[in-house]
């Protein structure tokens, strides 16, 4: 993620801005204006996002998957960029299976390209969202965000950090505004180098240890679907990383309970967690339309710049 | 042919302890005179090179390129591939057999040879070690020989296989081959796109690990170990780690046949430079970590490293500008290695001139058995490069002989700049400026 702490409290003021604003007023503010939303991988709550905050900006969208198009037939990301360009496009969000994809495509198109995931990199949206999330629950009323925000706030990711851009996006974004990040899970989704991956991050292999010292916990789905072979022990990482309403009441009675979804109830937690009082996970999709409101509207309106 | 009379230079021969003012006479394709300077008798009708201020060395040898040919002319031909070779001082390159098909056979290796290809400077085919490189049957090395390969390797797809990588190793010494070896295992590899570690983790990348090279180096010196009476040669192609390094110079120490080339983006680039995805940062062996790339300068600088080579790997643009981890494996190499060698390991880390040519002629020379080349003395080939030792330019990839662009070292300074190739005396490169 490229953008700076400034850029990032900006996004969360005019997030809020928008969000209060009158809808008839709020679709006039990018009116007729282009975005193609290029989805190369399934989604829900992304993709919905995306389409119902451009659209409550008076935004005209069109979305292309790459079943149902000629993605399908062999065109190449950079044709497919240049082809929605001609048609129009101002900005392009991406969803796309491969890491650096967003790269890619404004490279080849020139147009800011939002980054709505990509591959195993990041997913930059999403760690505003959570940002939001956190900020609503542990810095209520806040106006403005800086290095010190989130000092003294712990936050465990936990799970499947290895094939997780959700991960990554919020272990460098967090430590930028002062949280210490706790990152939890087997070696084997989990490798000793992604503490290196910025400042601020940590490793803590054992799940109540972590628990324990966190004000908030964001839980991680298994990404079967990228683990390439890899054999894990349900059972075994169940019996150790699950979050349950046990686990959760014995270390942290009070934290905040984070997931970016899709959930998978009775893997990383249970389904008592996911529907309990400590679970923040709705919000956060709420939180995301916000704040793709504040991205969309950065991408058209301002310059260059990639969130 | 005309003689060519080469006047006034520095000739720098290190095979022939030479490293001074000599003029030199070249004809019929041969070294057929070296004299002190003005002592030459040239003859009449030859052709005189004014070579004063620069350096007369033998031609640079690559003992690692591809060439695209058979079958993927739209990368690079023989002809674009060697036209790149003559511009960076080279006039020797031996040619990977990853064609397709696969040269593991006579035919092809005869037809890469032969002079409908055009080629500027003398191809030496590699020829497959197994049929089609699927590491399963072994080729027939004698009658490959015969038809002019100089070595066996099935390269990209190196023979994971015990015992037919000890069948390998012992026919090729039957045959008078080495074997060169691409040290990856595989099964370590899939999916990756580049080197395991903090900056394959934070780009989102799979990872090669540094032991799926390491541990393959070492299953091959254990196998060469064990047949150590077949005097097998075995070559570690592109070597980029630390470990693998290592155990090329303790396999030196025990006394064994074992060699291994470095390419230059593993002593100068780290896997920080794949940035964000830059395409041409993809290689295999990968871009490694700042402690194998300082490793790598080590062993060129203590002589455990035997050779330079480039592994040149041109490819189209369209198939660098994808998304990283499905863009193929590859740079090109020719151009840039004479010019970034002396601007680090002559200029930069102080290795005698002598030195850096011997890794770029003799040495790769020796290593695979090239008679009367890397050397300029009376009977030798008349393959030398003329080049300006002092010249500071820029490297400018739209400018490349290659058909292909695809250089991390676009916009890098150079030292040294070719005025002339020669190559078996014929001129193949003269600097137009």
């Amino acid at each position: 993620m490229d953008l700076s702490v400034e850029d990032v409290s900006r996004l969360l003021a005019s997030a809020t801005e928008l969000e209060g604003e009158d809808p008839l007023v709020r679709d006039r503010i990018l009116a007729k204006r282009r975005m193609a939303l290029l989805f190369y991988e399934s989604s829900t709550r992304t993709r919905t996002s995306f389409e119902l905050a451009a659209k409550a900006l008076g935004v005209d969208t069109a979305l292309i998957s790459n079943l149902s198009s000629s993605i399908e037939k062999g065109e190449t990301l950079k044709d497919t960029g240049l082809t929605l360009r001609a048609l129009g496009a101002e900005a392009i969000i991406l969803r796309h299976f491969s890491s650096g994809a967003a790269w890619l495509l404004e490279e080849s198109t020139k147009l800011p390209v939002i980054n709505a995931g990509d591959g195993m990199h990041e997913h930059p949206t999403q760690a505003l969202l959570d940002l939001r999330t956190l900020l609503a629950h542990l810095r209520p009323g806040i106006e403005e965000v800086g290095p010190e925000t989130l000092a003294g706030v712990t936050v465990t990711i936990a799970g499947d950090i290895l094939h997780s851009r959700v991960a990554r996006s919020n272990m460098l974004l967090l430590p930028r505004l002062g949280a210490r990040v706790l990152l939890c899970g087997p070696t084997k989704l989990l490798p000793e180098m992604a503490a290196q991956a910025g400042p601020g991050l940590q490793i803590e292999r054992n799940f109540e240890v972590a628990l324990a010292q966190s004000q908030a916990i964001m839980m991680l789905r298994i990404q079967a679907e990228r683990l390439a072979g890899l054999q894990l022990d349900l059972d075994e990482y169940k019996a150790s990383y699950q979050l349950t309403g046990q686990r959760l009441a014995a270390f942290a009675p009070t934290a905040l309970v984070l997931h970016p979804g899709p959930i998978i109830r009775g893997m990383e937690i249970t389904a008592g967690v996911a529907d309990g009082p400590q679970s923040a996970i709705l919000e956060q999709v709420t939180h995301g339309l916000a704040i793709r409101m504040a991205v969309i509207e950065r991408a058209l309106l301002a310059k260059a710049g990639r969130a | 042919m005309t003689a060519i009379a080469i006047c006034g230079g520095h000739l720098v021969d290190p095979a022939a302890g030479v490293d001074g003012l000599e003029d030199i006479l070249l004809k019929d394709g041969r070294v057929t005179e070296v004299a002190a300077p003005g002592k030459l008798k040239i003859p009449e009708g030859a052709e005189v090179l004014d070579a004063k201020g620069l350096t007369v060395a033998p031609g640079l040898i690559d003992i690692h390129v591809h060439l695209r040919e058979p079958g993927q002319a739209y990368k690079e031909t023989i002809a674009t591939g060697t036209a790149a070779a003559a511009a960076g001082g080279f006039t020797a390159v031996a040619a990977m057999p990853n064609t397709i098909p696969v040269n593991d056979s006579p035919e092809i290796t005869r037809w890469m040879q032969a002079p409908e290809r055009g080629a500027s400077v003398r191809v030496f085919p590699i020829a497959a070690a197994t049929r089609g490189s699927k590491g399963e049957t072994i080729n027939d090395f004698a009658a490959l020989k015969a038809a002019g390969a100089v070595a066996v390797t099935d390269d990209g797809r190196p023979i994971l296989n015990d015992s037919v990588m000890r069948e390998v190793l012992v026919a090729a010494s039957r045959a008078g081959l080495s074997v060169i070896q691409h040290a990856e295992d595989t099964r370590m590899t899939q999916g990756a796109s580049m080197n395991l570690g903090p900056v394959s983790f934070r780009l989102g990348l799979r990872g090669m690990p540094n032991e799926a090279e390491s541990s393959l180096v070492e299953r091959d010196i254990r196998l060469v170990t064990e047949l150590r009476d077949s005097h097998a040669h075995l070559h570690v192609a592109h070597t980029s780690t630390a470990a693998a390094l290592a155990a090329v110079r303790q396999a030196r120490r025990n006394g064994l046949r074992v060699t291994c080339e470095v390419a230059p983006h593993h002593f100068l680039l780290t896997d920080e430079h794949v940035g964000l995805y830059n395409t041409h940062a993809k290689m295999n062996p990968p871009l490694r970590s700042a402690a194998d790339r300082d490793a790598m300068i080590e062993g060129i600088l203590d002589g455990v490293v035997d050779a330079i080579a480039t592994d040149h790997a041109p490819h189209a643009q369209h198939e660098k500008e994808i998304e990283f981890e499905f863009a193929p494996n590859g740079i090109t190499g020719l151009e840039t290695a004479l010019g970034l060698s002396l601007r680090w390991l002559h200029k930069e880390w102080e290795l005698p001139l002598g030195r850096v040519l011997s890794l770029l002629s003799a040495q790769p020379a020796a290593l695979l058995g090239f008679k009367g080349r890397g050397t300029l003395t009376v009977g030798s080939f008349a393959d030398v490069v003329i080049f300006d030792p002092r010249a500071e330019w820029t490297y400018r990839a739209t400018e490349s002989k290659s058909k292909a662009k695809n250089t991390p070292f676009d916009g890098w300074a150079m030292q040294g700049k070719v005025r002339w190739t020669i190559s078996e005396g014929r001129i193949v490169f003269a600097d137009p400026a």
